[in-house]
């Protein structure tokens, strides 16, 4: 190998692994929120973009079908506890959250694939579709279960992906998809070619955990989700609701899924099933992080990233085997790092 | 519903069994040979995510690994498929070992994640292996044959798949009612009781990991005969899953569980795949583990425990007779009153920069009662886990009869003589009050896993048994032996964790806060109960905040107060100590 190899696979390793970084710290957040090691983000990463080819070729993606039944399943069940609690009068607004705001999602998509707008606009509908998926798939799928033992909420959440799977070949059939690069500058560093699109995943990169950063740090909403996070009852006591942090804890980690989505979707052919490996690898950077730690996820995924660039270079048959037979030993380490209350599994 | 009415039922159901090939059409045959070859996949995981605590992703991997083994030894090198199942236990046995060695010590959902790694990584493995046919998988394996008579039908081959399964049941039900078993049922709900008990948890969790695994390596062998073609797909991620949800549903912990699991789940995707066409034509494919992977997240949501365990709520309870009298088991040698028995000399443990425990020095005669006093932050408990081994100390020495164990883990602490109860009660309660207290005779006995299996240790099993019910005797238990210990109230449950402490037959007992929490009524029968235990010459050490508790029933005090030993005497002079009153009380005026 070459020193020129070297940097073009280091260069392609680090943009793959800022796509992960996006996904590993939406799982970060969603775990320290929720509890929920959330083995469908990847899947939602890659509906994002076949969402994306769906507008493009001015077809109504898949993804609106599946918001539309997710929302329905999530009114009924919603309604359905209110009204065994004798909450009914907060029937309405739970209408409006659950059933209006994403159908009116939908239909805005639905009305887009009917006129011809402009790229910006349709990157704007695929995230807006694809961000309302996970906080329903919460009320339908965790909400029940939010008390349960983290092995539960993760045997929960594998099944769950599976069933997404199969629903994004029923929605997307088996085709993968490719979308046009968004930018098709390119420029020279140190004798080395790195393509606009490269660039752009790195500042997306950069900006969207930036962002993270500020909301957390300088937002009231931000603060409570850091609160639930450290003490669930605890910041109960405060008045913070731990459902609602996760709702939004859900929502931005779509939205950093979404956007990672927008971005592979030019550098790679994404299939229905593409996410798993996107979820898992994000995963194991996270994993690096200790699942707590924001940079920690993000310098692990860029880990993965690099390590997965050069795997296949040596051998691109095995580099899945490579990359997650090397999660085991970084599972020893966290887990050797990690201090860990006893009782973690009391019957 | 006595043992032979179970008897009865389990002759009945291998009978039904063995005339079902008769009466049931050929593709019926093949479904029930499926069920019986997933069952053995899930019994393993039974065992290993219901009895030991581990989730599992990746069981799917060993199967494999045992399939593509037989495959290449009978299929690639034309041996025998018996040399075939004997490569396959071997390999899958030996990766599960190497894998088990490196992963097991991982806490709780670290564990698991590292089973969904492992089982990607083989998964990937099959596919991409030069010699392993790629995705293309191996084809013409050879039906597994006795002498002349080879398997080929499926008629023909359900009774070697059933036989097995029955056969691991009858064991599988034999090792959980053994030492070894209770060791691996004592597993979940955390390491330190396992450890105080005398018990290696991580060889015991090892053990289980191989069972299972090897139980899988079973079912991949009978898979690939059975079939006679092996590819990839059914053993990667989702079969896994598919595994952990047979075992969840038919309810983990239930070996029975196993099989029903692995039938409803077989039955249940063999109905999804005829029915769901009729609901969306031309989407079966893809709705299917939609469906399946719906009425998994259902099952989770709704019937955590699975099917066995809640229809077994039902049955008439089993009616067990209370233990005959046997041979009792080995005593240690008990020292001699007065004699010195345990020695700890200056003793320091830190935490970062505080000193929790600051040069204290004690000992602990044999006959004697100590108890271990002082307000709240003295460094009692931090001492009281120095000494069991929960915590090692920075400096100083601790000796046990003449043996320094300073450095000891947990359970060779326990093996020495010194057993131990916990301040937060420690107690299976899911396991009758005999097998909690049979736990405590673990160090005592010897059966390993062949014995127990087998049913070749039933005069120890019965020596334990009877050890076991003296012991919920001698502490007032004797009642109702078979009560499930997590209906007790917290005061017996404490006197419970001293009848398991004396079954293993110590030479120390130490008790951590054993009066917390306590009324006081249950405190007098507790402090009645350890003058008796004095009086059969046991020595006892208490860690105690409880003043009047310990006044009135020690023999000696030794006073902790910001870590450092503040005094050391009899009860009445310690009670007139004005250094004792200062730190109790915050200064005499």
């Amino acid at each position: 190998m070459t020193s020129d190899i070297a940097a073009i696979l280091a260069i392609d390793g680090i943009a793959t692994g800022a796509i992960y970084a996006l996904v590993a710290i939406g799982t970060v957040l969603i775990f320290t929120v929720t509890r929920v090691v959330f083995i469908p983000f990847g899947d939602i990463a890659a509906f994002t973009a076949l969402t994306l080819a769906a507008l493009d070729a001015k077809r109504f993606p898949g993804t609106g079908a599946l918001v539309v039944v997710l929302a329905c399943l999530a009114t009924v069940i919603e309604v359905g506890s209110l009204a065994r609690s004798g909450e009914l009068r907060l029937a309405p607004r739970a209408l409006l959250f659950y059933l209006v705001l994403p159908l009116a999602v939908v239909g805005c998509a639905w009305l887009a694939t009917r006129m011809d707008p402009p790229l910006a606009v349709r990157l704007m509908l695929a995230l807006m579709l694809i961000t309302p998926i996970s906080p329903l798939l919460d009320r339908i799928v965790f909400r029940p279960i939010a008390d349960g033992t983290v092995l539960l909420l993760l045997t929960v959440s594998v099944a769950l992906h599976f069933a997404l799977v199969g629903l994004g070949l029923l929605f997307f059939g088996p085709e993968g998809v490719r979308t046009e690069p968004l930018t098709s500058l390119s420029m020279e560093f140190a004798g080395v070619l790195i393509s606009g699109q490269t660039m752009l995943i790195v500042i997306a990169a950069l900006v969207f955990s930036g962002l993270l950063y500020l909301f957390f740090d300088f937002t009231l909403v931000g603060k409570s989700l850091r609160a639930t996070a450290v003490n669930r009852t605890g910041s109960r006591l405060m008045g913070i609701r731990p459902a609602r942090a996760g709702t939004i804890a859900y929502l931005l980690g779509s939205l950093m899924a979404g956007v990672s989505g927008i971005l592979i979707a030019p550098v790679n052919t994404v299939f229905y099933d593409s996410g798993f490996l996107i979820g898992l690898k994000a995963f194991v950077g996270a994993i690096v992080g200790g699942m707590t730690s924001y940079p920690g996820a993000a310098i692990g995924a860029v880990g993965v990233g690099i390590l997965e660039s050069f795997a296949s270079f040596e051998s691109s048959a095995l580099k899945d085997v490579i990359v997650f037979s090397l999660l085991i030993p970084i599972l020893i380490w966290r887990s050797l790092a990690s201090l860990h209350s006893e009782e973690e599994i009391e019957e | 519903m006595t043992r032979l009415h179970v008897q009865i039922a389990a002759a009945a159901a291998v009978l039904g069994l063995a005339v079902a090939p008769l009466v049931l059409s050929p593709f019926s045959i093949t479904l029930m040979n499926y069920i019986g070859i997933y069952s053995l996949v899930a019994i393993g995981l039974a065992l290993l995510t219901g009895v030991g605590g581990i989730v599992s992703f990746g069981q799917a991997a060993f199967v494999g690994v045992a399939a593509y083994a037989t495959a290449w030894v009978s299929a690639l090198n034309g041996h025998s498929p018996w040399l075939g199942l004997l490569f396959g236990v071997a390999l899958t046995c030996g990766v599960a070992t190497v894998l088990g060695l490196v992963t097991l010590r991982l806490q709780g959902h670290f564990l698991s994640l590292s089973t969904v790694a492992w089982g990607l990584a083989i998964g990937f493995l099959f596919g991409n292996v030069d010699g392993l046919g790629r995705f293309n998988g191996i084809s013409s394996i050879p039906p597994i044959s006795f002498g002349s008579l080879a398997l080929v039908s499926s008629a023909q081959i359900y009774f070697l798949i059933w036989g097995i399964v029955a056969g691991v049941l009858f064991l599988g039900y034999n090792l959980l009612d053994s030492r070894l078993g209770r060791a691996m049922r004592a597993l979940r709900g955390g390491n330190t009781l396992v450890e105080s008990l005398g018990i290696n948890a991580f060889s015991i969790k090892l053990a289980t990991f191989v069972i299972a695994a090897f139980l899988a390596s079973l079912s991949g062998w009978l898979y690939a005969h059975m079939s006679r073609f092996i590819s990839p797909g059914p053993f990667d991620a989702g079969m896994g899953i598919e595994y952990l949800m047979m075992s969840m549903v038919g309810g983990a912990g239930s070996l029975l569980g196993g099989v029903v699991g692995a039938a409803i789940v077989t039955l249940l995707k063999n109905s999804v795949q005829d029915y769901l066409p009729l609901i969306a034509k031309g989407a079966s494919g893809q709705l299917e583990i939609v469906a399946f992977s719906a009425l998994f997240i259902l099952f989770l949501q709704w019937a955590r425990q699975g099917i066995v365990p809640f229809l077994a709520r039902y049955l008439p309870k089993l009616k067990r007779e209370r233990p005959a009298p046997a041979p009792p088991l080995p005593r240690r040698s008990q020292p001699k009153p007065g004699e010195l028995l345990l020695k700890v000399d200056g003793a320091e443990r830190r935490f970062g920069g505080l000193v929790a425990v600051n040069n204290v020095s004690f000992e602990v005669r044999a006959g004697e009662i100590l108890a271990v006093i002082g307000p709240n932050g003295a460094g009692k408990s931090t001492m009281f886990n120095c000494l069991t081994g929960a915590l090692r100390v920075n400096k100083g020495e601790i000796v046990f009869a003449g043996r320094p164990i300073t450095r000891d883990a947990q359970s060779r602490i326990a093996k020495a003589g010194i057993a131990r109860t916990f301040q937060h009660v420690k107690l299976r309660p899911r396991m009758s009050l005999l097998e909690n207290v049979m736990l405590g005779t673990y160090g005592r006995t010897g059966a390993g896993l062949f014995a127990g299996a087998f049913r070749l240790n039933r005069r120890e099993e019965a020596s334990a048994r009877h050890e076991a019910l003296l012991q919920l005797e001698r502490v007032g238990l004797g009642e109702k032996p078979f009560e499930l210990a997590g209906n007790l109230p917290l005061g017996n449950q404490r006197i419970l964790e001293i009848a398991r402490a004396l079954a293993a037959d110590p030479t120390l007992l130490v008790l951590d806060e054993p009066a917390a929490g306590l009324r006081r009524q249950e405190k007098l029968r507790l402090a009645e109960l350890l003058r008796s235990l004095r009086a059969d010459h046991l020595t006892i050490l208490i860690v105690e905040h409880d003043m009047e508790f310990v006044m009135s029933l020690v023999d000696r005090i030794v006073v902790l107060d910001f870590g450092s030993k503040l005094c050391e005497g009899a009860p009445a002079a310690i009670r007139n100590d004005a250094r004792v009153q200062e730190a109790y009380l915050g200064g005499v005026a």
